[in-house]
């Protein structure tokens, strides 16, 4: 409820401030504008694409090195947990490469990739690298111990302990972790495109600053927000019926 | 043949700079199908000394050797049945039996008829597509035993393994275990606190001592049990009534009485 009032609050605020006559519209257009100019955009294109065309580009760039992060991250967790000497092989890399921030990849991701779909994906990898890794290492750690030695007194190998006993086991704490990837993989996706490339969401809030479009401008950050949110709800469905599944 | 040998066994932990010794001088033999229960207070070391055979621990010093082999680590030849159960959640009661095996490298059609087997064996048919929690804990517990026996392991290592079942449960559970024993017998290593399992299941009683953990006697069951004819009785407190199973109990119970007040003066 409270909620309610405060976004209510904030539109009445931010339409009272617009409609003052204190800024020029060009630099604070009003809410309604901002939505108007939204749903323009969806049918009109502006840079070469309509909203949902940049959208579209956004999200397979966000898909592609989201994927590629889980697909890699979360393996490498596991297999860290179990096997001591890749641990201490990796560890110091990782650590020092956590620090290197996703738009710190971007001039060596464009000279390296190029602005097309390798870059962009190196640094969405680059951001939503660290969580998927990190969860399903603390996962495969975190496992009751009874279990792994039951595996073991039954006979089972090293990989197939990370398999079907770590892996199922951490399943929670990797799905919190995706999550955690992919907001951050979102972000900075947006960030890589205000640099880099010549399409997606980034791009057409860039080129509306050119211009001094104002209200692209802002309806470009709205689009983000509603798609942020979008991407974590969706993520947050997939957390509940992982832990619904979780036969204990 | 299998038979489990403990040479001089001694074990010490550190903890907190402190070194303490948790088992000493351990010299023990379990024959080839043999039942040898070890009973003793918490804290006496009988847990470890599983944990030694299962290779999930190793000795300080002396040694503890299967067939004459030392043990390196575990292996499917001595199957583990632990207090707290120790099934995968995300595995059904099948695909629970089915990991020792599948472990083994045993083929799918063998594979099914062993699980089939087992389930009949331990009252389990029916359940083969239940997952562990929607099983009670007696139920759970057979299917860790039919997860370890499925295996045909040489060697059945049970650690507690009805300490975490509510009394009635664990009399059918008891009754089971030496119906099972009887038709596969097994060298078979039993951890409990509970004397009266310990004397009404095994063939030897080996009573512990605490701090450090020793052996304080041997006492043998099997030769009264025969003499006695215990085994005509089916159910176990016809067994528990016979003069001759009261009086080993009290006998194990004295010696487990003794062994506290020596320790006392000792430390």
């Amino acid at each position: 409820m409270l909620s309610v009032i405060g976004v209510f609050a904030f539109f009445a605020f931010w339409h009272g401030l617009a409609s003052s006559g204190w800024f020029p519209p060009r630099y604070l257009p009003s809410p309604v504008t901002v939505v108007r100019t939204l749903l323009q955009l969806a049918t009109t294109p502006y840079s070469g694409a309509t909203l949902w065309g940049h959208l579209g580009a956004s999200l397979v760039r966000f898909g592609v090195g989201f994927l590629f992060a889980a697909a890699v991250g979360i393996p490498l967790g596991l297999l860290m947990g179990w096997y001591r000497w890749l641990d201490d092989i990796v560890s110091p890399f990782f650590e020092a490469l956590r620090f290197v921030a996703p738009i710190a990849w971007v001039p060596f991701a464009g000279l390296w990739f190029g602005t097309g779909i390798g870059g962009p994906t190196l640094i969405i990898f680059s951001g939503a690298f660290a969580p998927c890794l990190i969860n399903s290492y603390r996962g495969a750690k975190f496992v009751d111990k009874r279990l792994v030695e039951a595996a073991r007194t039954l006979g089972a190998s090293g990989p197939r302990i990370v398999a079907e006993v770590l892996l199922p086991a951490s399943i929670p704490s990797i799905v919190a972790g995706l999550r955690v990837s992919a907001g951050i993989a979102w972000q900075s996706l947006i960030g890589a495109e205000l640099i880099v490339v010549a399409s997606g969401i980034g791009y057409l809030m860039v080129q509306a600053q050119l211009n001094v479009e104002t209200p692209i401008v802002m309806a470009g950050m709205v689009a983000i927000g509603v798609v942020g949110v979008a991407i974590d709800l969706l993520l947050r469905l997939l957390e509940r019926f992982a832990q619904r599944h979780r036969r204990l | 043949m299998s038979h489990i040998v403990f040479d001089k066994v001694g074990r010490s932990f550190s903890r907190g700079g402190e070194t303490f010794e948790a088992l000493r001088d351990i010299d023990l033999e379990v024959c080839d199908r043999e039942f040898v229960a070890v009973v003793g207070p918490s804290g006496c070391g009988k847990t470890t000394l599983l944990r030694m055979v299962a290779g999930l621990e190793f000795p300080s010093c002396g040694s503890v050797r299967v067939d004459e082999r030392e043990i390196t680590g575990p292996g499917p030849d001595r199957a583990v049945v632990f207090q707290a159960f120790a099934l995968f959640p995300w595995k059904t009661v099948s695909e629970n039996i089915a990991f020792g095996l599948r472990c083994k490298g045993i083929a799918a059609p063998e594979r099914q008829e062993r699980i089939a087997r087992y389930l009949e064996l331990m009252g389990l048919s029916g359940y083969e597509k239940a997952y562990p929690h929607q099983l009670s804990g007696g139920m759970q517990q057979r299917v860790a035993i039919a997860r370890s026996y499925a295996l045909d392991p040489d060697v059945l290592l049970m650690d507690e393994p009805f300490g975490a079942l509510d009394a009635q449960t664990r009399v059918v559970m008891q009754e089971e275990l030496i119906r099972l024993s009887r038709a596969n017998p097994r060298t078979v290593l039993f951890i409990t606190h509970a004397v009266e399992e310990a004397v009404y299941l095994a063939d030897r009683v080996v009573v512990m001592s605490r701090r450090p953990g020793s052996i304080a006697e041997i006492v043998d069951v099997r030769a009264v049990r025969e003499q006695e004819g215990w085994a005509g009785h089916d159910r176990i407190e016809e067994v528990m009534d016979q003069p001759s199973f009261v009086k080993l109990r009290s006998h194990v119970w004295r010696l487990l009485r003794d062994s506290v007040p020596d320790l006392r003066k000792a430390a």
